[in-house]
């Protein structure tokens, strides 16, 4: 093992983290306002919308997400071009991106719905007496409430994409690992590369679990 | 029904008639879509060395096409008027390719894409750039002299490109027994030569020099074997898109013609290459110096 | 849009022998369920064995099995894909090592490696499961079982367990689905499992919108109907007296 060609590579790999932390805060914020929406259409009460709603949630969550993140990747342009009618350039980066926001919004879904759920009805009915219409008591009340309650839960699920966004390797899209991948196949030295972006992964992952776990303690008091 | 036949037939005769007036102002596909976006999207190799790989910047492919690529690039600026247009790269892989440029994602690939008919059906193909044939990298000491020699044994290949085909089909029909490994691109396939997962690994013969080049030891590997198959390489673009392939067309022939061909191929092929700084040794064959003498679209099986 | 759909694109011959593209996509199922089901033996064994010691009162015990559920947790499933497939061979002994590259067909090997390479990242999920469950039991429970003079081994025997994997079936249908998923991963070291079949026909046929929109209902009809097969289990091994039973 010979980890010397690594510090000569890091403003590369640098760069390639910064891109696999672009698409994870993309994808997280996307992610949880899709997810709100669908969730909130999940508890309405039109039978349409909340079918539409679980409908979405099955779907993405039955198939794998490399699966959607390929098939994004050559199905978004094509679909662009349908509707404009022209060549749209669209990168690895913006159909990786739509991929997560998709698939990902399944996840958080059912985290804010469980975190809506968990609010006491009376709450609802407390704002409602109060002359607010539904959208003001969802908005005002009862969001703001359930969002406190399931920060520890989406923190969670966003360091399982920011693990997760290792995937777009399949595409090619020179994330930290596919570049770390890149530049130890190119030097000849690919163990050594690989073992580095482990520990990388490790070392960050595992610390952000750390603070939510402390997070989660202080929220809970 | 006929007026309206008759009246599309006048206006197409009309649109035929005054078609040169117009072609000079009117863009059409892709280059409407450059000058729009003032951008052009160039698809690159990870490691297809030497025609475009990556080797010390991790955004700026390098290779033998990419530079064929460059001259097309500045071929669009003076066609266009753009003198600073942009231009962004994309990767692909063998398996990506086709449909990212079908897709729009990439304009055009110059890596080492083999022109064949069925690909023709898919999208359109410059002027050739290159001509290989499909062979063998094995350890000198493997025993393995040519492709009869690989019954029953692991047998690795990039998946995607015409040598996996050719070797599942030898496979099927000569009933070899042979454990076909694809594997996601050249540099994946090499290690898995490399690290002994397979005994031989079946690409365009130029492609496993380059590969030779990255290797740990480079004497310690061989290419063998009877050609399968001779392929001319070209650049990819989107299929009934004349204007644009013209350009392309013509950037790549007028490097041929003025000769500037031979420095290229000289700065690739026989000299020092990134990212170890090792020679290919790979002189000029006879069939490429008929390629640049007479360029040509076809596919090396029409010829 | 310049695209030839064509739905019966596979019954066309793949070009390969005498193969059409749908057998392409058997056999790619194939692999993808052998893959899910032996790797979800060894996550639930070890899974199993792994939260049992998180629970027992030892500290070194429970203290081996932190640790592996927070580095099994915290790397990326495709980088320890990487790490068993391309390094562990390497560091075998060598006459293991030349037997497992070289004798075992390559379908074969890599197979291994993704089993290996899943149960034990499935194992971490699993064992926080099985912690939860034990945990979430009534103190009372193990202490009466003490009082009876069960030993400990026996208390997670007759006691403990049978108890816990009752609750839990919800969260570890969940794991059990997430496996055959996340076995796609094995179409990136080369194995033709659903997805890499999946992007052949893509590519050999030129029909893309097709092999994904069939491996797409493939992924969904298989989940579906595990879930089905898994809620009718727990229906049936549900602890009576629970607040869960009866409710929905």
């Amino acid at each position: 093992m010979d980890f010397s060609a690594i510090p000569a590579a890091l403003p590369s790999l640098l760069e390639g983290m910064l891109l696999t932390l672009q698409l994870l805060v993309f994808g997280v914020a996307g992610g949880v306002a899709l997810g709100t929406v669908l969730a909130m259409m999940r508890l309405a009460h039109a039978p349409l919308l909340s079918n539409l709603a679980g409908l979405y949630v099955n779907y993405f969550r039955s198939i794998p997400l490399l699966l959607v993140i390929t098939w994004f990747y050559f199905a978004v342009p094509f679909i662009l071009r349908g509707i404009t009618g022209e060549d749209t350039p669209v990168g690895a980066f913006t159909s990786c991106l739509v991929a997560f926001v998709m698939f990902e919004a399944a996840y958080f879904c059912e985290i804010v719905r469980a975190g809506i759920q968990s609010i006491p009805k009376g709450q609802m009915a407390a704002a409602q007496a109060l002359g607010m219409t539904y959208g003001q008591c969802m908005r005002l009340v009862i969001l703001p409430l359930a969002f406190r309650k399931m920060t520890p839960l989406l923190l969670q699920q966003s360091i399982i994409l920011f693990q997760d966004t290792s995937l777009v390797y399949s595409v090619g899209l020179m994330d930290f690992l596919n570049s770390a991948r890149s530049r130890g196949d190119i030097i000849g030295q690919p163990h050594e590369f690989l073992i580095f972006a482990g520990l990388v992964y490790f070392v960050l992952s595992f610390s952000a679990s750390l603070l939510v776990k402390r997070l989660q303690k202080r929220l809970t008091v | 029904m006929r007026l309206a036949s008759c009246l599309l037939g006048t206006t197409v005769a009309i649109a035929l008639l005054s078609g040169p007036a117009f072609a000079a102002e009117e863009l059409t596909g892709t280059l409407k879509k450059i000058k729009e976006s003032g951008t052009v999207t160039l698809g690159h190799r990870d490691a297809s060395i030497p025609f475009s790989y990556l080797a010390t910047d991790p955004r700026q492919p390098i290779g033998y096409s990419h530079d064929l690529q460059l001259k097309v690039v500045e071929a669009l600026k003076q066609k266009l008027g753009m003198p600073d247009l942009k231009v962004r790269y994309n990767l692909v892989t063998s398996q990506t390719r086709i449909p990212l440029v079908q897709n729009g994602t990439v304009d055009l690939e110059c890596g080492s894409t083999t022109n064949n008919l069925e690909r023709q059906k898919q999208v359109a193909f410059s002027v050739g750039i290159f001509e290989v044939g499909t062979r063998l990298l094995t350890k000198k000491t493997s025993g393995v002299k040519d492709f009869a020699d690989l019954a029953g044994k692991n047998v690795v290949t990039t998946a995607g490109t015409t040598s996996e085909r050719l070797l599942k089909a030898m496979n099927a029909d000569k009933q070899m027994g042979m454990n076909i490994i694809s594997a996601k691109d050249h540099g994946e396939s090499f290690l898995m030569l490399e690290s002994g997962r397979a005994v031989a690994f079946m690409m365009d013969d130029v492609l496993l020099y380059g590969e030779m080049v990255k290797a740990r030891k480079p004497d310690d590997w061989t290419v063998v074997g009877t050609p399968q198959s001779f392929e001319i390489y070209g650049c990819m673009l989107r299929k009934d898109d004349p204007a644009f392939k013209q350009v392309v067309d013509e950037a790549i022939t007028a490097t041929y013609k003025s000769g500037e061909i031979n420095a290229i191929y000289d700065k690739w092929f026989l000299q020092p290459v990134p990212p170890k700084g090792l020679n290919l040794n790979f002189p000029m064959s006879e069939q490429i110096k008929k390629l640049i003498a007479e360029p040509t679209d076809k596919s090396a099986e029409e010829m | 849009m310049n695209y030839n759909w064509d739905w019966g694109v596979f019954f066309k011959s793949t070009g390969i022998g005498d193969e059409i593209y749908l057998d392409w996509f058997l056999a790619g199922l194939g692999w993808t369920i052998a893959l899910a089901l032996s790797a979800w033996i060894i996550a639930l064994l070890l899974g199993s064995l792994l939260g049992v010691l998180r629970t027992v009162p030892n500290r070194w015990a429970s203290g081996i099995a932190t640790t592996y559920v927070e580095i099994f947790r915290n790397v990326p499933l495709l980088v320890q894909l990487f790490l068993w497939y391309f390094l562990v061979p390497d560091l075998l002994p060598e006459p293991l090592e030349l037997w497992f590259k070289q004798d075992l067909n390559p379908a074969t090997s890599a197979y291994l490696s993704v089993v290996v390479c899943l149960g034990l990242f499935t194992a971490a999920r699993v064992c926080e499961q099985v912690r939860t469950g034990i945990q979430a039991l009534p103190k009372g429970q193990a202490a009466a079982a003490r009082a009876m003079g069960f030993t400990l081994p026996q208390i997670y025997r007759y006691v403990l367990l049978p108890q816990a994997f009752r609750i839990i079936i919800p969260p570890l249908t969940s794991e059990f689905l997430n496996i055959f998923k996340n076995s796609a991963v094995a179409s990136l070291i080369g194995l033709m499992e659903l997805l890499a079949q999946t992007k052949q026909t893509a590519e050999f046929s030129a029909n893309l919108f097709e092999a994904f929109t069939l491996a797409t209902l493939i992924y969904f009809v298989l989940n579906m109907s595990l879930m089905l097969f898994m809620r009718g289990v727990e229906k049936k091994v549900a602890v009576p007296g629970l607040m869960s039973v009866g409710g929905k």
